[in-house]
């Protein structure tokens, strides 16, 4: 379904962040992309929606290649893309409500979104989605008064309304405390699952990218390193990804973590 | 930070000897320019006059003392006029300031290449001219009254009130904005909803910052002809009428008394 | 229970809440404001004849902008400016000077009580009261000429520098002054060593600026006989010597943005 065909990015410095990345996500896969920090995940990912506009390549999501839209197009073509951010990127001054409409921006008039003139259709589905993340009650709070892990869900609730086939998720969990962390992994996942969804999840934290995801690819200075399955990743892979450690202890974690998640 | 060697020994200094004789000699010049500037302003002044000022002041002050109370129900009307310049002036400076923000906010600019400088020309120039300034160029051009003030009021704030604002518009969170980006809003919908809640506290904070200076600003604006208060101020002053004038100078001070208290507590119940 | 709420929701339309939840309090502010509205436009009295007669000098003077004459009258602008430099500077140097003790007296966690007061009220009162009426009562008190002008931008840069030096040095970090005063430092060491390095780069930021203001303000004191250009200014806008007054103000312009451009790098450097 998304296709990424020699997509590169080289920054106006002269940095190489993407080098003909070529990778294929088929519809309702999920799919961890880990790497060192400046690997590029995050500019792969603005690349997609081009919030980063690529140097050259191309992303097909279906049959249309994105970088070629104007920016009317553009828009269309995003409103098939949900965002969901490290720092949850809510609106601040906003309500809950007004965060998780946000995500129909795409499809409503401008005078209309203004005067929070919503369609009945679409605030019945905020509710329902709002429910969904279990936060119907805080509807009307504004989004500064939550906590981490709430803004995230109200983050994937904005991304959810879009009614997207595809999510892309950028570092979902790096400023939640572990247990809220993969609350909100479930989530995702377990929404993915619900709505046959695709997903690209940035996410640097290697057992927690094993506990949830089928797939994984590795990225190093730009280029796909390690392509399968969460059980290939070996310590030498690691080190391919990330560099010299003792990875021993990190997969020791991961069975250790998923016997508290049973025992929980 | 140097540690010189002398005589044997390891002395410290905070500076080396080059650094402080630079420093020095900044100083001296300093201090001359001073001394010319003062040597300028003592020649042009009639020193007998300034000996003479204690007695002047207190030939003053008693003749000010008492206030001329009753005169109090003739200022009625230059008051209300003096709250009008005020505020309809802020409310005008800001329906254009606002948009000379936006083409000045490097992140919103259509073109930084020739309109932000426009608007930063537009900045500039209204802000370096103070509204007595503006004032007595519209009253050249309209004619004295009240609306001359009012437009001078609203001239002189678009300045400040676009820079103040076009900072608060660069230092916005930027991922916000590229959440509601990425859902696929239009531009202006990506205004309404990405850029204007982060700016909103720092809109309305500059609006009654703003609205407090100029009610100090209209309290005078009558000495050149441009309406409220100061008209009278200005007119007791050409008689000599020394007891309307304290008193006019006491209302002057509860009005801009008032007005900070006003801006303070509405400020304080924004944010 | 979660899913019967949201069944009562559905179906049910959303309003964003209002920013003032007593809906009688929102309708009386909008009605008031309204009410205020229309109360002050209707009384402000424009001609309108006049003003569209205006236009066409409004014109006149926006074109005299693309050619000032600074010939004609070059020696009064020369020495009107000269005049406001001098002020600028010789106020700036004294009112900072002054300003720093006070500054410190106003400071609530390094001043005693009586100290705290007296400096506050000096503040108060330098701020309540306008450059261009205290120019005006200097003006009656030491007569016409530089030193009245002098001495108001000075009272006026004491009240704006001492109060937000005492806000700065309030906001200072509280340990690093103490870890100097553990050491046994005199009052005058542990001002040097531990508060002066926190608060100085804001210091001569806000001098910076305030030499700025006070350009700006001595621009205008010529008008009531405080010396300075504003007098040349004046007297061109009397005379409908539009062109002049084009080329003084594109002065003023000119060096107003020097001197912000010139603390810009200042105020880089030492931070």
């Amino acid at each position: 379904m998304l296709r990424l065909e020699k997509l590169t990015k080289t920054y106006k410095t002269g940095d190489q962040a993407l080098k003909a990345i070529e990778l294929e996500v088929p519809k309702g896969q999920v799919l961890a992309l880990i790497g060192p920090s400046g690997a590029g995940k995050s500019t792969m990912i603005r690349c997609i929606n081009r919030l980063v506009e690529p140097t050259s390549g191309a992303v097909m999501l279906d049959e249309t290649d994105l970088t070629r839209l104007g920016s009317g197009a553009l828009r269309r073509a995003r409103r098939e893309m949900g965002m969901i951010f490290q720092e949850y990127a809510l609106v601040e001054r906003l309500t809950v409500m007004e965060n998780v409409l946000s995500g129909r921006l795409g499809y409503v008039g401008f005078w209309r979104s203004f005067l929070r003139r919503f369609p009945q259709t679409d605030i019945d589905e905020a509710f329902r989605l709002l429910d969904r993340v279990g936060l119907l009650h805080m509807a009307d709070k504004r989004a500064d008064e939550l906590s981490g892990g709430q803004r995230q869900r109200v983050g994937i609730a904005r991304a959810l309304i879009q009614n997207p086939k595809l999510l892309l998720v950028d570092e979902p969990t790096a400023s939640l405390d572990p247990k809220t962390s993969r609350q909100i992994m479930r989530l995702i996942t377990e929404l993915c699952r619900e709505r046959g969804l695709a997903a690209i999840i940035n996410i640097h934290d290697v057992a927690l990218a094993q506990m949830f995801v089928p797939r994984v690819v590795g990225l190093r200075f730009g280029e796909i390193v390690y392509d399968g399955g969460p059980n290939g990743l070996t310590p030498d892979k690691l080190t391919e990804i990330y560099g010299e450690e003792d990875w021993e202890a990190t997969i020791q974690k991961v069975e250790g973590e998923d016997e508290i998640e049973a025992a929980e | 930070m140097p540690v010189l060697e002398r005589e044997g020994t390891q002395v410290w200094r905070r500076r080396t000897t080059g650094e402080s004789m630079v420093r020095w000699f900044g100083w001296l010049i300093g201090v001359a320019v001073f001394v010319v500037c003062w040597q300028q302003i003592s020649q042009s002044t009639t020193w007998f006059f300034v000996w003479d000022a204690p007695r002047i002041a207190g030939d003053i002050w008693t003749r000010a003392t008492p206030p001329r109370w009753e005169y109090i129900s003739k200022l009625g009307r230059p008051i209300w006029d003096t709250l009008n310049i005020a505020t309809l002036g802020t409310l005008i400076a800001l329906c254009m300031a606002v948009p000379v923000a936006f083409l000045a906010a490097r992140n919103t600019t259509p073109s930084a290449l020739f309109i932000r400088p426009v608007a930063l020309l537009i900045i500039v120039s209204t802000r370096s001219i103070n509204s007595l300034i503006w004032a007595l160029l519209l009253i050249a051009i309209i004619g004295p009254g009240v609306f001359a003030g009012v437009v001078a009021i609203a001239i002189r704030s678009i300045g400040f009130c676009a820079k103040l604002l076009y900072e608060a518009i660069e230092e916005i969170d930027h991922t916000q904005v590229e959440a509601i980006t990425a859902t696929g809003a239009s531009r202006w919908q990506v205004m309404a909803y990405g850029i204007v809640p982060q700016i909103l506290p720092a809109f309305a904070g500059i609006a009654v910052f703003r609205w407090d200076i100029n009610i100090r600003e209209s309290t005078v604006l009558g000495l050149v002809g441009a309406g409220g208060i100061g008209l009278q101020l200005s007119s007791s002053l050409n008689v000599l009428a020394w007891p309307q004038v304290s008193l006019i100078l006491l209302v002057i001070l509860a009005a801009v008394v008032i007005s900070e208290w006003v801006s303070a507590k509405v400020r304080g119940a924004i944010i | 229970m979660s899913h019967r709420e949201l069944d009562d929701m559905l179906g049910k339309g959303w309003r964003k809440p209002h920013f003032i939840k007593r809906t009688w309090l929102r309708w009386l502010l909008l009605f008031g404001f309204a009410a205020y509205m229309v109360a002050a436009v209707m009384t402000i009295e424009v001609d309108w004849g006049r003003v569209y007669e205006g236009l066409d000098r409004g014109w006149q003077f926006v074109l005299s902008f693309t050619r000032p004459d600074f010939i004609s009258r070059w020696s009064d602008i020369w020495s009107g400016l000269l005049e406001s430099i001098v002020m600028t500077v010789a106020a700036s140097v004294v009112g900072i000077l002054i300003s720093i003790p006070i500054g410190l007296g106003a400071a609530r966690n390094i001043a005693p009580l009586p100290v705290y007061v007296i400096c506050r009220g000096i503040v108060a009162i330098s701020r309540a009261l306008q450059e261009i009426i205290v120019a005006i009562l200097l003006v009656a008190i030491f007569g016409f000429g530089p030193l009245a002008g002098f001495l108001t931008l000075s009272f006026a840069t004491i009240g704006f520098l001492s109060k937000l030096l005492a806000e700065d040095i309030e906001a200072m970090d509280r340990v690093q002054a103490e870890a100097i005063r553990a050491s046994g430092a005199r009052w005058m060491q542990w001002i040097n060593y531990g508060v002066q390095p926190q608060v100085m780069p804001r210091l001569v930021g806000l001098s910076m600026y305030r030499i700025d203001i006070n350009f700006r303000e001595s621009a205008i004191l010529g008008l009531v006989g405080a010396g300075g250009i504003g007098a040349t200014l004046n007297t061109a806008f009397d005379r409908y010597e539009y062109d002049t007054a084009a080329a003084i103000l594109i002065l003023i312009i000119g060096i107003v943005m020097a001197l912000e451009y010139l603390s810009g790098i200042i105020r880089a450097r030492v931070q």
